[in-house]
């Protein structure tokens, strides 16, 4: 099989997988995704089961262009089963329970044995990327949802959603309270599961675009981005340098209307409305640029298998305007006295928790942990106008303060990036070749580090897509968060972590 | 006498049930305007609650006569307060006077009301705003009670058309260091009572951070409009307790026609003034953290408490 960037490989047995990942992590790789795989035999003599890829990723490596390693794991038809390594990393862990739920291959001594991805009401034995999967099941099941019932004096449950009151993805919260403090909040996702990972099977690479791009709405270029890199590692088409700009660019973007949007939002959330309107005003006129630069508000179509497209040049004084007024706006917010008692001190994630559940994004960099993607996998030299923001209190003043340096470094990246594209020499896009191979696109996008991972067949037909969004690694900080907060602070704390229910339920 | 009383209490009552919608649609407008955005206009209360009230109220299966008895509750006891609170004339019932403690306890059947509608609703929310109603309620009456109490001292009576009369004819009375204390801790605790920044925000759709609002979100139609009617009710009756005291000119003592006319004109404006004035300054506040609430009431009792310690030094 092709791969333009040839990952480390190993395939160790069932026994054998806990040894390696455990060596791996232990070398300072990360666990990117986990992805199960079912091979159906279309000839005699191809192979024929389920298997499990581990992909990892760690910064450096060749021209600082970070590595990247992949475990397979085979899983025979007959005896299908596969270890755990929840005991060495919290996320795999949820990845296997993902794996199990959507290919109905069981995992051996998992610490959490529950369900993930599976409502109560799917039918029994459906697996939905299972080969022989009923494509449309009626939903007959009735399986209870248990949530872990805390007793005590005064202890009362408080359920909330999936339908909430403003317009917000569905999903179902569940907090264990005394009095207004939360003793344990345990949430239900998987609400807007679209089976998305599905319907890229048997898609063309260039018809796969349209649908990564709506993976998760307010990330179409991070999405779509992902998936096309990781389209060209496994086809082996080497993108030309003003596409890898224009991609940058759009990136760029994309997390400074996002952003704009967050720091308005986060405000709100306390009552101050007047940040958020001024802030609804500076999105809107990002949203109406993104249209004149790509066509869509929210820059679809700008991402191309083997190329970018510009429908015109960026207008930098426009970003620039809009990203100081941000700032000014978010420095007003903050300097609010009743603004900052609310958010300072507010929801702490530790750094150490932080790492421990693999957070990303500014999830992650808010609580001291300096992962981006942009500076440790990146597609092209940023040069000297990026740096990666951090702030070290993890608390939900750190994650606004994230976001507002993040947009003055998002603005000068526009500039100095639209000047490089000017200069750079355009050329068609190229298509992917219609080969087998296997592919992972590694991309910062505006919530964290997003990560693809593809596999096209004889024919260069997309048969697998796994697709990670950082909300997948995220969700779960906001328990840790919550320790210590008290329930009517909750929606800000959850403001703060903005995280996709698209993304993570796909 | 009693006649004319009674045609004086039924016009304030008539005055506040047509002002009420406008006073909240002033509110919001101010806000929107100040913010930026243009806003449905000042009307448009008055459409809701025409709208609601057409409507047919869904309760929930299961439950009880609470859910039609506490919006009925509410409404009584809250045109009760604003027939008792002399809002646009100071004279009363002899039976049934302005007082003090009576418009205190009317407040209250309201108030309890409303949280036992919360519980009644079976959500985890109505429980959670009941919850925070009552400790908000909790603090505030006392402090209301303490307020007039200082006010009172000077007049002599707790009856509060007394009070604002005296108020009137005095006029130096109304800018007495006690005088200001005990209006400035009022008007803290009436932005409590009916939800108002930085104690509670009605613009929110959070469910977790509701007061007022998760008491009556599984609440509609004619129901809601009634409870929302009520609600508002008491923030004129409170509102224009505040602005009488504190500016009590333009008040009708004499239950004529002409002086009707004048309270009328007068009231307004001063109450519509000050529900922009507090409008306007929603825009620069944000909303406390919940256990900070007690705190800011606890100040204001202070202030309360010092107006009438300054009362008796004065007098």
């Amino acid at each position: 099989m092709f791969r333009l960037r040839p990952p480390l490989e190993f395939a160790p047995t069932r026994a054998e997988l806990a040894g390696v990942v455990g060596r791996l992590l232990g070398d300072g790789w990360r666990l990117a995704l986990v992805a199960g795989h079912e091979d159906v035999p279309d000839h005699p003599g191809a192979p024929d089961g389920f298997r499990i890829v581990y992909a990892f990723l760690r910064p450096g490596g060749c021209q600082g262009r970070g590595e990247r390693a992949e475990v397979t794991v085979a899983v025979p038809r007959d005896d299908a089963w596969f270890p755990s390594v929840a005991a060495l990393s919290y996320p795999a862990g949820r990845f296997e329970r993902e794996v199990r739920d959507l290919f109905g291959v069981p995992v051996r001594d998992h610490p959490q044995p529950y369900r993930l991805v599976r409502h109560g009401n799917w039918p029994a034995g459906h697996y939905p990327l299972r080969s022989d999967a009923d494509p449309a099941p009626a939903f007959t099941g009735n399986d209870p949802f248990p949530f872990l019932e805390v007793e005590g004096e005064g202890v009362y449950e408080i359920p909330v959603g999936p339908i909430h009151a403003g317009l917000i993805e569905p999903g179902h919260f569940r907090f264990t309270v005394v009095g207004e403090s939360i003793l344990q909040l345990r949430f239900r996702l998987w609400f807007m599961h679209r089976g998305i990972e599905g319907l890229f099977r048997g898609r063309t690479p260039d018809e796969g675009v349209a649908l990564a791009e709506r993976i998760s709405g307010d990330t179409a270029v991070g999405h779509a981005l992902a998936y096309v890199q990781a389209v060209e590692d496994a086809s082996g088409v080497v993108v030309g340098e003003r596409a890898l700009l224009v991609r940058a660019l759009l990136l760029e973007l994309e997390r400074l209307y996002n952003h704009v949007g967050d720091l308005g939002a986060i405000v709100n959330d306390v009552g101050y409305g007047i940040a958020k309107n001024h802030c609804d005003a500076l999105k809107e006129e990002l949203l109406r640029h993104n249209r004149r630069v790509t066509g869509h508000r929210l820059l679809r179509g700008g991402v191309l298998v083997g190329g970018a497209r510009l429908l015109a040049e960026p207008d930098v004084g426009l970003v620039a305007d809009v990203a100081r007024r941000a700032d000014e706006v978010a420095r007003v917010a903050l300097a609010h006295p009743i603004v900052a008692n609310r958010v300072v001190d507010q929801a702490i994630l530790p750094a150490a928790a932080a790492r421990s559940y693999g957070t990303l994004g500014y999830v992650a960099r808010a609580s001291g942990v300096a992962v981006d993607a942009r500076a440790e996998h990146p597609a092209i030299d940023l040069g000297p106008a990026f740096t990666v923001v951090t702030e070290d209190a993890g608390d939900v003043r750190a994650r606004f303060e994230v976001r507002r340096r993040e947009i003055e470094v998002s603005a000068r990246l526009v500039a100095d990036l639209a000047g490089r594209v000017a200069g750079a020499s355009s050329e068609p896009p190229i298509p992917a070749r219609p080969v087998a191979g296997a592919g992972l696109g590694v991309v910062e996008g505006w919530r964290g580090t997003i990560v693809h991972r593809v596999e096209l067949d004889a024919a260069g037909r997309v048969s697998r897509l796994k697709a990670v969004d950082p909300s997948f690694f995220n969700w779960p900080a906001i328990g840790v968060a919550l320790t210590d907060t008290i329930v009517p602070d909750f929606p800000l704390c959850n403001k703060s972590f903005n995280l996709s229910y698209a993304g993570n339920d796909l | 006498m009693n006649a004319a009383v009674l045609a004086v209490l039924a016009a304030q009552v008539v005055v506040a049930l047509a002002l009420t919608p406008l006073l909240i649609g002033v509110m919001r407008q101010v806000r929107t305007r100040l913010e930026g955005r243009a806003g449905p206009g000042v009307w448009q209360p008055w459409r809701d609650t025409v709208k609601l009230l057409a409507k047919e109220p869904l309760r929930a299966a299961g439950s009880s006569w609470v859910l039609w008895l506490a919006p009925a509750a509410l409404v009584v006891s809250s045109v009760m307060v604003v027939a008792l609170i002399p809002l646009i004339a100071t004279p009363a019932l002899p039976l049934l006077p302005a007082d003090l403690f009576v418009v205190v306890s009317v407040l209250l059947v309201g108030t309890v009301a409303l949280a036992l509608l919360g519980l009644e609703s079976g959500t985890a929310f109505g429980g959670m705003g009941s919850s925070r109603h009552m400790m908000i309620a909790a603090l505030v009456e006392p402090t209301v009670l303490i307020a007039v109490y200082a006010l009172s001292i000077p007049a002599a009576t707790s009856s509060l058309g007394t009070i604002i009369a005296s108020r009137l004819t005095d006029v130096t009375a109304v800018m007495t260091p006690a005088g200001l204390l005990a209006i400035v801790a009022l008007f803290v605790v009436v932005l409590a009572e009916c939800g108002r920044l930085p104690v509670d925000n009605p613009a929110t759709h959070l469910e977790l951070t509701m007061v007022h609002e998760a008491m009556i979100l599984e609440s509609g139609g004619r129901d809601l409009a009634w409870l929302e009617l009520g609600s508002w009710l008491r923030l004129t009756a409170l509102l224009g307790l505040v602005v009488n005291l504190a500016a009590p000119w333009g008040i009708a003592t004499e239950p004529t026609p002409a002086g009707l006319a004048v309270g009328v004109a007068a009231f307004s404006v001063k109450l519509l003034a000050a529900g922009a004035g507090i409008a306007a300054a929603e825009v620069f506040l944000a909303k406390l953290r919940l256990f900070r609430v007690p705190e800011l009431l606890a100040g204001s009792f202070v202030l309360a408490f010092l107006a009438v310690t300054a009362s008796y030094l004065v007098a």
